[in-house]
């Protein structure tokens, strides 16, 4: 094959791919951040910290509920945006009358704390999860090798980013 | 990331005995330096501190006569941060041990510090073979495993049965390039050929990109050359993109029982690999492993865990019959006395510092071949001690007299 800016057309492919697949991550990641920086202008630290809550609710989920992917789907977002009321009602709240740096502060501390407590308890190695059959295998694109998992991750990122824009 | 320098020190306060007067300020200070909160914390970390503080219980310290404190602190895996810990150990703190360490680069650096304030080194995490080779030390012993001997019982075992073109996924930092080259040396030696290769920052996350190039590549062996988290994700996302199912084979070539653990038994089976420590070999293993378990939420030690647990007991048997805890003076006592322990048995320590024992290639269990949680391995070959390490005279270590 001719090489494309002097690279193999297979190699460029491949890596252009991956980083529609890795940006399909980081819009997920950071739809959240943006909506509530745009809507209620808090800087909030702890996004980090509840998307790994997220996960590890699809986790506790497929551990001690037996629920697996898809109900993780429904339920994690649930849980996570519950625990973020309470951290509004409770917490943020007081801080709206005064400069953006209390809440930032408050924000990093928190995800400093939440980041710790999970360490403790889980270790730093990382848990197993299975994916659903529905999702694992992949397809031959002839130039790369795509996990349907993660040709799942381009869609459903494209159809919440789309949506978020629409509704907002 | 996040800033965290906190050096937290938990004094192990034992019961104070009259203190022997040539031991430096009546008390022998152990300094526990590991990554506390990052990729290698699970198979270092606090499980290191608690094998330390076992092997001083264990030896009845207290009731020696010996008062020991042990400390400990996060390098975060940054050679500057580990460096000036433990400068400010050896000079303010009084340390007189440095052990474990993982993460060769933060080693070598305190490898060379211990060597210029006269203190001791018991490395138990790193494994970069120049510990004992261009950079070996009379301060320094190299306890529990090293980038030669995986290379030699992984690689050799790899290659011969048909695993003759590699490519490298390789850590880049000096562990990584201490460990491809080791790897590299073996395969050649055994006519087989190196494809291509590709370095990865430590703690990397995402490494689609590179197991595109592996895959690219058409070697038959993709081998991994770096640890913990590293290999954790690398080997998740190798078989998410389908790089067993399309013929080629990981060959993970530093591999912990921690990562089996987080890998699952469904993605780990059939792994190959060397260890010289398996919490699940004899009574007396089993034993120590249900003692540390319990007060490691249930964490069962890696062979990093055993040596560390191994090289103070030695230390400190070394230290009491010298009745002093002079670094130069203890380590060489230490490499002039066999070794005995639970874990590792009889053995012994060289002039270049390597402590001798047996490894062992292991062969990680299909899900229904396990008991259930930390039932991970199966023993495929034992390579007895006096092969399982690089030769003496083949690591270029000035203190070995030709």
């Amino acid at each position: 094959m001719i090489p494309i800016l002097g690279i193999p057309p297979q190699a460029l492919f491949g890596q252009l791919l991956i980083g529609l697949i890795n940006g399909s991550f980081y819009a997920l990641l950071s739809l959240g951040l943006a909506v509530i920086f745009g809507l209620l202008n808090i800087i909030n630290f702890t996004h980090g910290a509840q998307y790994m809550m997220g996960a590890f609710v699809a986790w506790f989920l497929l551990q001690y509920a037996g629920l697996g992917y898809w109900w993780a789907l429904l339920i994690a977002p649930i849980v996570v945006g519950g625990l973020g009321i309470l951290l509004e009602r409770v917490m943020l709240k007081r801080l709206y009358g005064l400069d953006h740096l209390y809440g930032l502060l408050l924000t990093f501390g928190l995800a400093l704390i939440i980041q710790g407590l999970f360490r403790n308890q889980f270790g730093s190695s990382g848990q197993p999860y299975t994916l659903p059959a529905q999702l694992t295998g992949g397809q031959n694109l002839g130039f790369m090798f795509l996990p349907n998992y993660r040709a799942w991750v381009i869609g459903f990122s494209l159809t919440i980013c789309l949506g978020t824009w629409f509704v907002i | 990331m996040l800033h965290r320098f906190l050096i937290a020190l938990a004094v192990v306060a034992l019961a104070a005995g009259p203190s022997a007067a040539e031991i430096s300020d009546g008390v022998i200070k152990i300094g526990v330096l590991n990554d506390q909160s990052s990729l290698y914390a699970d198979l270092t970390g606090q499980g290191s501190v608690l094998a330390a503080r076992m092997a001083v219980e264990d030896y009845g310290a207290a009731a020696k006569g010996l008062k020991v404190e042990i400390i400990f602190a996060d390098h975060q895996n940054k050679p500057d941060v580990g460096s000036a810990v433990a400068r400010q150990w050896y000079d303010a703190d009084k340390v007189d041990v440095i052990v474990d360490v993982p993460n060769s680069g933060v080693a070598l650096a305190v490898n060379q510090i211990t060597r210029d304030k006269g203190k001791a080194f018991l490395v138990s995490g790193a494994a970069s073979s120049d510990l004992t080779g261009k950079a070996c030390s009379p301060n320094t012993i190299h306890w529990t495993y090293d980038t030669w001997a995986l290379a030699n019982g992984t690689g050799n075992a790899i290659v011969k049965t048909g695993g003759d073109s590699w490519f490298f996924i390789t850590a880049d930092y000096a562990f990584g390039l201490a460990l491809e080259r080791d790897v590299e040396a073996v395969v050649l030696k055994n006519g087989g050929k190196v494809l291509g290769r590709v370095r990865h920052p430590l703690n990397t996350a995402d490494f689609s990109s590179f197991l595109l190039q592996a895959q690219a590549s058409k070697a038959k062996i993709i081998g991994l050359a770096n640890a913990g988290g590293d290999t954790t994700n690398a080997i998740k996302q190798a078989a998410e993109f389908g790089l067993v199912k399309g013929g080629q084979n990981l060959a993970g070539l530093l591999v912990f029982i921690t990562d089996v653990h987080a890998l699952g038994l469904p993605t780990a089976q059939g792994l190959i690999f060397t260890e010289t420590f398996y919490w699940d070999m004899n009574d007396k293993t089993r034993a120590f492993a249900k003692k540390f378990a319990d007060r490691n939420r249930g964490i069962h030690p890696t062979m990093i865990h055993a040596g560390v647990y191994a090289s103070v007991l030695h230390y400190l048997k070394a230290v009491e019959a010298l009745k002093s805890d002079e670094g130069t003076k203890v380590i060489e006592k230490m490499k002039a006395t066999p070794t005995d322990d639970l874990l590792f048995g009889k053995g012994s320590i060289r002039a270049d510092g390597r402590k001798i024992h047996p490894a062992y290639l292991f062969e990680v269990k299909k899900p229904n071949e396990s008991k259930g949680p930390w039932d991970y391995y199966k023993l495929r070959a034992t390579i007895p001690a006096e092969q399982a390490f690089r030769p003496v005279d083949q690591g270029d270590c000035p203190l070995v007299k030709k």
